[in-house]
């Protein structure tokens, strides 16, 4: 059933929201008259080409030797990660993902972003050891080359820095990209040994209920767990997206936390102790806790609650001419899968329910498209997330009654204000089809 | 119906007792002693377990300090440049906003953390270079910039433990059940 119908030569469309979004059954419909009525809205298929075609000189040749490793094409140049610290000068490095650049949701390895409070560290995984002791009846180590004797699994997750997003906090809407606002969020398919069959066979104390892991960096970052999160659905990571680990990601394993806050995830993770109260470490003392409006303080929040966010269009992604476009975007949620996700092209007068790109998995991008058509008039974009725990992305007016802004300018979409920011994010459309940041 | 259930069950209990076979004699743990992992268990808690013997005085720390820390964190700790090398002293109250730089003296917990961390990650370019005492040394000499203890108070595993941090009563938990 099509919900495209030419009269007269031009296609009848059916509007799902204010402001020209269609309703995402056109994409379910005849592909063939989605993509007539595309071109034909698009007003490019009047006429004929104004030159005739020609073979192109790449077809007249014998193209370049084969790699051993392929990398991109020479034309993919400007896709790159943004780093925060391209000198190595002694502090924090982050390397944001550039989402408004890809498709899809698997984050490409050289893409997934990351986050080293010391170096990058260069390890032999010959040489790499995982020990478990603490409250357990036998302490054991482990090495890659055991680890790889286990029966492995594989889950796609994401993995998103509890400070994502914080020049959100601005009271001010920064103007820049999708990446600079929410480049410390990526998704990769994760392989590895759950960590549970790790802790049954060291034998874990009944009553023990936290676990501290340690990562074998510069700074041996180190994080408190609960033990209920480790049986839950934590693993040993030792693939990323089938090859090993990315050195900015932990090669050789580190900690998979789903849905909990990235520095959780324990990178190079070389011990697990297990304990019966949290220990307090630096990173979950001050980085990662929050001050709320008042003064309270939040500490072991965990979760990466509901968010989304539209990185088809976004800023610096200018829009050519009206027409018809695809809004698309990625949404996912720390406590499940994403249920449904609602775009709005009018500020969040109207809202209609986006197409969602299966498979649809458990705290793992899902990626929304909401065809549109552009009528050339200023327009505010907007999505908005909905989890299978019922669980919805706030408002941010909403969020902010909660959670507060910064007091200070945020001159930098470098700094931190705050963290676990999951409001929704508006791009605004003007008439000559640039794009700004807004709050609406 | 009945024929897909006849074929599963075998195939179920032979996973489980695989399973079970796996937890039981897999070797791929190799077994190791609580003493053969002491050096590496750096990790204190917040009463002051594990805390290594040792002791420092405030004194002692701020020569230290001058020495390998006033590089990054400045004179007497008041920050290099922010915010990448924070100041170790002061502070303004967390009720100035949701970004109030976070301190020692504003935001920490536990005294403990202090020590753990320094030990663990400083210097930032020769981590684990410091001996116990000379982490004592710092850790006495940083709690007593922040008139948190007294200039002549001994700082070792036992009176760590007993400073009482500002802001300690002031965190609340978002998801309590997830423990």
């Amino acid at each position: 059933m099509s919900q495209w119908r030419r009269r007269y030569g031009a296609p009848v469309l059916d509007f799902a929201a204010g402001n020209g979004l269609i309703n995402r059954r056109a994409l379910l419909g005849s592909g063939v008259t989605f993509v007539g009525s595309l071109a034909a809205a698009a007003g490019t298929v009047t006429g004929a080409a104004a030159e005739p075609l020609a073979d192109a000189p790449w077809s007249l040749a014998v193209g370049e030797i084969m790699p051993a490793v392929q990398t991109p094409s020479a034309f993919e140049k400007d896709v790159t990660r943004a780093l925060s610290n391209p000198n190595g000068e002694f502090r924090t490095s982050h390397a944001r993902t550039p989402h408004h650049r890809l498709g899809g949701t698997v984050t490409p390895n050289g893409l997934h972003f990351s986050i080293n409070h010391g170096g990058i560290p260069n390890i032999d995984p010959a040489e790499h050891k995982l020990v478990i002791h603490g409250m357990v009846r036998q302490p054991l180590e482990f090495t890659l080359e055991s680890l790889s004797r286990y029966p492995l699994v594989t889950r796609m997750a994401f993995v998103e820095c509890a400070g994502n997003s914080a020049p959100m906090f601005a009271k001010e809407p920064l103007q820049t990209t999708v990446q600079m606002l929410h480049g410390l969020v990526s998704n990769a398919e994760w392989t590895g040994v759950p960590l549970s069959t790790l802790l049954d066979e060291a034998g874990i104390d009944p009553t023990a209920k936290w676990l501290v892991a340690e990562g074998a960096d510069a700074q041996f970052l180190d994080r408190s767990v609960p033990v209920k999160k480790a049986y839950d659905d934590a693993l040993i990571a030792i693939y990323q997206n089938g090859e090993h680990l990315m050195p900015g990601n932990g090669y050789p394993m580190r900690l998979l936390l789903p849905g909990y806050q990235g520095n959780m995830n324990v990178k190079y993770v070389r011990r697990i102790k297990v304990i019966d109260r949290p220990a307090y470490s630096y990173f979950e003392t001050k980085n990662y806790s929050q001050i709320l409006p008042g003064g309270k303080t939040w500490r072991f929040h965990f979760l990466m609650e509901v968010k989304s966010f539209i990185t088809h269009p976004s800023y610096g992604l200018s829009l050519k001419q009206p027409g018809l476009y695809a809004i698309s975007g990625l949404a996912y949620s720390g406590t499940g899968r994403i249920s449904k996700v609602m775009v709005s092209a009018d500020g969040g007068k109207s809202w209609g329910e986006a197409a969602l790109q299966g498979p649809i998995q458990d705290k793992a991008f899902t990626r929304f498209v909401m065809p549109w058509r552009w009528d050339g008039q200023p327009a505010i974009l907007q999505s908005r997330a909905y989890d299978d725990g019922g669980n919805v992305q706030p408002l941010r007016a909403e969020f902010v009654a909660m959670r507060g802004e910064a007091s200070r300018p945020v001159t930098t979409p470098l700094g931190f204000p705050n963290q676990h920011y999951n409001s929704i994010t508006s791009w605004a459309v003007d008439s000559a089809g640039e794009i700004k940041h807004v709050y609406a | 119906m009945s024929m897909r259930r006849i074929v599963a069950a075998p195939v179920l209990a032979f996973v489980f007792a695989a399973g079970t076979a796996l937890a039981q004699d897999s070797g791929l743990g190799k077994p190791l002693t609580e003493s053969d992992i002491k050096q590496w268990d750096i990790t204190v808690l917040p009463d002051g377990s594990n805390l290594p013997s040792g002791s420092g005085m405030p004194a002692q720390g701020a020569k230290i300090f001058a020495e390998k820390c006033s590089a990054c964190h400045g004179e007497a700790g008041k920050g290099g440049v922010a915010p990448y090398f924070p100041a170790l002293v002061g502070g303004q109250p967390l009720t100035n906003g949701i970004d109030t730089v976070k301190t020692i003296a504003n935001y920490y917990a536990y005294a403990t953390t202090i020590f753990d961390y320094t030990r663990r990650a400083m210097p930032y370019n020769m981590p684990r270079s410091l001996t116990d005492d000379e982490v004592y040394s710092l850790t006495a000499y940083i709690l007593a910039l922040n008139k948190l203890i007294g200039d002549n108070d001994v700082i070792d595993a036992k009176t760590l433990a007993q400073v009482k941090m500002p802001n300690r009563d002031n965190f609340i938990m978002p998801y309590p059940d997830r423990l």
